[in-house]
C-alpha cells in the first residue's frame, strides 16, 4: 500500500469557526488522507461521513491502544487518560455508572431549574448594562451551576476550576510537566471533595460513585476520581464555548436568526442545526488504533495505525447532506456527528442540548436586539474553538 | 434457562450506537436507529449494560414479562 508523505495537522484556524479548505478537497478524493501532527505517530484522517460514523462505531478501533503508542496530538504532554482511553468492557464498567445520571428523562426534570437560571444571569446582565460579555455572564455560568449541583461540586470554587479545566484543554506553551502537575491539582481537589461525601452523604452523582466504590466495589478509587474530573470538566466546558458560537452563528447569518424568532418552538431542531454546522474543534483528536487490518473508505488501514476522525468535516459532507454548507436552521435531517458516535458518544448530550435550547431561546426572547458590541477575542486553545469574550448589546 | 426478550423503541432511538458498540452481539444499527440482533437472547449481562447506558433510555430488556433492563 502506498504511503505518501503526511499533510501537517491539523488545517482549521483558532480565531473563527470557518471549516479549513483542504477537508473539502480530502473529502473529494478517495481513500484517507495521509497527516501528521505536532507529536506522535503519522495517521490517517478520514473526513466523510461515513467513512467517521463507521471508524467511531467499530469496535476494531481502539482508543485503549492509544495509550501504548505514540499518540497523534497537538502538544507534548499525554492528554489520554481516563474513560476516554477505555474499550468496552471496561469503558461500559465505568459508564454505566453515570450513564443514568443523564439520560434525556432525568435530565428533563433539571429543565425548570435551567431556565430559571438563564432568566437571573439575563436579569443581572441588564442591571449591569451594556456591554456584557457573553461568555462570562451566560453562557460559563450556566453548565458551570447544572453541572456542580449535579455531581456535588460547590460552585463557589469555579474560579479555581476554571484555571485548570482551561489548562487541560489548551495546548498552547506548556510542556508535559505542567500539564501533568495541573492534572494532579485538580485530581487533589476532588479527592478532598469526594472525602467529604464520604463523610456526609449528598444527593448528587459524586455519593452515588462512592457508594459504587465502597458498597459495591466497581471501580477503583483513582477511576472514581479521574471520573468526577472527566463529568466536570466536560460537563461545562464545551456548552460554554458552544452557546457563544451559535450566537455568533445567527448574528451572521441574519435571515435564519429572523425566522428562529418567528418561531421560538423550532429552537430545539435550530440546535441540532448548529451543532451540525458549527465545527467546535480545532480538528481531529483520540485517534483510534486499528486492531487490525480493516478497509475504511478505500484505504487498507493495517493493524496499530491510528485514525482521526474529522466529525467537523463529516457533518459539512455533501454525500450526506443537502447543501451541507448552508445554515438552516428548519432543516429536516439533523442526525449530525456533532455529539460523536459508538461507545463514546458524548455522555452528557442529553443535558448539553437543554442547556443550549434553553439558553439560546432565553436570550433571544429577552433581547430582540441582539448585536455584537466590541472585538471578538478568540481561545488560543487547539482543542475547542470559540470566543474567549464576545461583548453584546441589545 | 429463561430467555431475555430485547425490545429498542426506534421513536425514542437517536442512533447514537453506544448499544451497538458495546453489545455488538445483541444490537446493530439499521439504517439511523437500532436493532436487536436477536429478539430473543440467553441472559447476558452486556444487554443490561446496553440498557442502562441508553441516554434515550430506548431499550428495554424483559424476562418473564417483567422488566430487568435498564436497571433502576
Amino acid at each position: 500500500m502506498e504511503r505518501t508523505a503526511p499533510v501537517h495537522y491539523p488545517f482549521n484556524r483558532t480565531d473563527g469557526l470557518d471549516l479549513a479548505c483542504p477537508y473539502r478537497e480530502a473529502r473529494g478524493t478517495p481513500g484517507l488522507t495521509r497527516v501528521r501532527m505536532n507529536h506522535g505517530d503519522a495517521a490517517w484522517l478520514a473526513t466523510r461521513y461515513e467513512d467517521v460514523r463507521f471508524v467511531l462505531g467499530d469496535r476494531r478501533f481502539s482508543r485503549a491502544a492509544a495509550l501504548t503508542h505514540d499518540e497523534p496530538r497537538q502538544s507534548d504532554g499525554r492528554r489520554s487518560a481516563g474513560i476516554l482511553a477505555m474499550d468496552p468492557p471496561e469503558h461500559t464498567r465505568l459508564r454505566t455508572l453515570v450513564a443514568k445520571a443523564f439520560t434525556v428523562r432525568q435530565v428533563e426534570r433539571l429543565r425548570p431549574q435551567v431556565r430559571a437560571l438563564a432568566g437571573e444571569l439575563l436579569d443581572a446582565m441588564e442591571e449591569t448594562g451594556q456591554p456584557a460579555d457573553l461568555v462570562e455572564d451566560y453562557a460559563l455560568p450556566i453548565p458551570v451551576f447544572v453541572i456542580c449541583q449535579l455531581l456535588g461540586v460547590p460552585a463557589a470554587d469555579r474560579p479555581q476550576f476554571r484555571v485548570w479545566s482551561d489548562s487541560l484543554l489548551s495546548t498552547s506553551p506548556m510542556t508535559a510537566g505542567e500539564f501533568t502537575a495541573v492534572r494532579g491539582e485538580l485530581r487533589d481537589y476532588m479527592a478532598g471533595l469526594v472525602a467529604e461525601h464520604r463523610r456526609a452523604p449528598q444527593d448528587d452523582l459524586m455519593t452515588a460513585l462512592v457508594n459504587a466504590r465502597d458498597q459495591d466495589d466497581r471501580l477503583s478509587e483513582e477511576e472514581l476520581i479521574d471520573l468526577c474530573v472527566a463529568v466536570l470538566v466536560a460537563g461545562h466546558e464545551t456548552t460554554a464555548t458552544q452557546l457563544p458560537n451559535f450566537v455568533l452563528t445567527l448574528l451572521r447569518h441574519p435571515d435564519q436568526l429572523a425566522r428562529l424568532r418567528s418561531d421560538p418552538e423550532a429552537v430545539p431542531a435550530a440546535v441540532e442545526e448548529l451543532m451540525r454546522f458549527v465545527p467546535l474543534g480545532a480538528g481531529a483528536s483520540a485517534a483510534r488504533y486499528a486492531t487490525e487490518d480493516v478497509e475504511v473508505g478505500g484505504t487498507l488501514v493495517l493493524a496499530g495505525e491510528p485514525v482521526l476522525v474529522s466529525i467537523g468535516s463529516a457533518n459539512h459532507d455533501g454525500g450526506r447532506f443537502e447543501d451541507a454548507d448552508r445554515l438552516d436552521v428548519a432543516r429536516a435531517d439533523t442526525h449530525h456527528l456533532g455529539f460523536g458516535h459508538g461507545v463514546h458518544h458524548c455522555l452528557g448530550a442529553p443535558l448539553a442540548r437543554l442547556e443550549l435550547q434553553e439558553g439560546l431561546a432565553a436570550l433571544l426572547a429577552r433581547f430582540p436586539g441582539l448585536r455584537l458590541a466590541g472585538e471578538i477575542v478568540w481561545k488560543d486553545e487547539l482543542l475547542v474553538r470559540g470566543p474567549r469574550s464576545l461583548p453584546i448589546g441589545w | 434457562m429463561t430467555a431475555w426478550h430485547l425490545a429498542v423503541d426506534r421513536d425514542r432511538c437517536m442512533g447514537t450506537g453506544i448499544c451497538a458498540g458495546t453489545a455488538p452481539a445483541l444490537f446493530r444499527l439499521d439504517g439511523r436507529h437500532s436493532a436487536p440482533v436477536n429478539d430473543s437472547i440467553d441472559p447476558d449481562e452486556s444487554a443490561l449494560d446496553a440498557a442502562d447506558s441508553c441516554p434515550a433510555a430506548a431499550i428495554t430488556v424483559t424476562a418473564r414479562e417483567t422488566v430487568i433492563g435498564p436497571r433502576p
